[in-house]
């Protein structure tokens, strides 16, 4: 099989991100093209994807260490205040012998942002190396990405929930701590930066030369 | 019926590989031949079993605000929450950002992502379009990756455990609704071909 293939990009044809519909490229200098069957705008590949995926890797990198210092939630009970930081909470509950929830929280919270944010950091640093190893098993890789990022969210539902519940005063009220704020920024940015990547960079750099 | 006007060439969505559609039959798939990524879907009566799902999701959806949705027992004390509790208590503690957040990917996407899917196939079901039809099933596709509700209903199985040996926990109506409303959206997403609705949208009166 050859061994360059004929992309829509090659074929002067860019494919609406919105609806999927191939649209032949217009070369009209200054003009903003259309899609002609759903009117998003028309990109070929995704704007400035490198820098913005980066921009938002590195800041979800930055705002990680605060979210994994600062306690999370806070559980005052009787006149003692208990807080958690997202690591402690999942120690506690394998202390607490919940061992399917702490699988869980332990996933989602610690395993599931550091796989997103190796693989980001990865995808962009191949891309830009112009690596030809394995590009379909990348592409697979941003896929899944992009895919396990939502389920990060998990703790901070859990911090609302329980904000909202538990609040009987001395008996036991709970407060949800600074720690949180930071998490659900790396969360966001993530996502964020998973959809800025733009997967059919790895394939651009396969028809340049090595 | 109208048959749709099917282009026969398409590009990858994440790799740019042109290849011809060939003809598919109900529920097969073509994909990419070079990065395998699903091009095409094809589904038997995708609009009305689409429809039709999301219609049951929004009742259930109505249902979810009006009844309480957990009550925490301990010591003869009650408290009772409603969906939105979470984000009013967040709010009344200073964390306005989390609050919005959780609003947002909680509550306020998965609402617009079910009226805006109903706003668009309930009229494409007999041909026509209303005001604003493409931008609004745009919004609605954008919206998609933010509307957590499933993660939202892992986090309250979270909390319920965590709060087992605590206190009594009773689950209330609103529960039930909003597990309801995650399974039928699940179900829309499952028979809804967004390719197809855009060759419908574009062909509608």
């Amino acid at each position: 099989m050859n061994e360059s293939h004929l992309t829509a990009a090659k074929a002067s044809m860019i494919n609406c991100h919105t609806c999927h519909k191939l649209n032949q490229s217009q070369v009209s200098a200054g003009r903003q093209q259309v899609c002609s069957r759903c009117g998003t705008k028309l990109h070929s590949r995704k704007t400035n994807s490198l820098a913005r995926a980066w921009a938002l890797t590195l800041t979800a990198i930055i705002l990680y260490i605060p979210a994994n210092i600062l306690p999370v939630m806070t559980l005052v009970s009787y006149g003692k205040s208990e807080p958690n930081t997202i690591l402690s909470g999942v120690t506690h509950l394998i202390a607490a012998r919940m061992y399917p929830i702490a699988i869980l929280v332990f996933f989602a919270s610690i395993v599931v942002p550091i796989i997103k944010l190796i693989s980001i950091t990865y995808l962009l640093v191949s891309v830009q190396k112009k690596s030809h190893w394995h590009p379909k098993e990348r592409t697979i890789m941003y896929r899944v990405t992009e895919g396990i990022g939502r389920w990060s969210m998990l703790d901070i539902f859990v911090i609302a929930i329980l904000a909202a519940l538990v609040k009987l005063g001395a008996i036991a009220t709970f407060e949800p701590g600074p720690g949180a704020i930071f998490f659900a920024g790396v969360v966001v940015s993530t996502i964020l930066a998973a959809m800025s990547f733009d997967p059919r960079l790895i394939w651009d750099a396969m028809e340049e030369k090595r | 019926m109208p048959k749709a006007a099917r282009p026969i060439l398409i590009a990858c969505h994440d790799c740019d590989f042109l290849c011809r559609l060939p003809p598919l039959r109900d529920g097969e798939r073509a994909v990419c031949p070079r990065c395998k990524a699903v091009l095409y879907h094809k589904k038997a009566n995708t609009l009305s079993r689409a429809l039709i799902h999301s219609i049951t999701a929004l009742i259930f959806f109505g249902l979810a605000n009006v009844f309480p949705f957990m009550t925490f027992k301990l010591q003869g004390r009650e408290q009772v929450t409603f969906l939105t509790s979470g984000v009013i208590e967040l709010c009344r503690q200073g964390f306005g950002e989390l609050s919005f957040l959780i609003l947002i990917v909680g509550v306020l996407f998965p609402f617009l992502k079910i009226t805006g899917t109903l706003y668009v196939l309930l009229p494409l079901n007999f041909n026509r379009k209303l005001w604003k039809a493409r931008e609004t099933f745009k919004f609605v596709e954008a919206i998609a990756p933010w509307a957590m509700m499933e993660v939202f209903m892992l986090g309250v199985i979270v909390a319920y455990v965590k709060l087992t040996d605590l206190a009594t926990i009773v689950l209330g109506a609103s529960m039930y609704s909003f597990a309801a409303v995650i399974v039928f959206m699940t179900l829309t997403s499952a028979a809804l071909n967004p390719t197809e609705i855009w060759e419908r949208l574009e062909i509608a009166k």
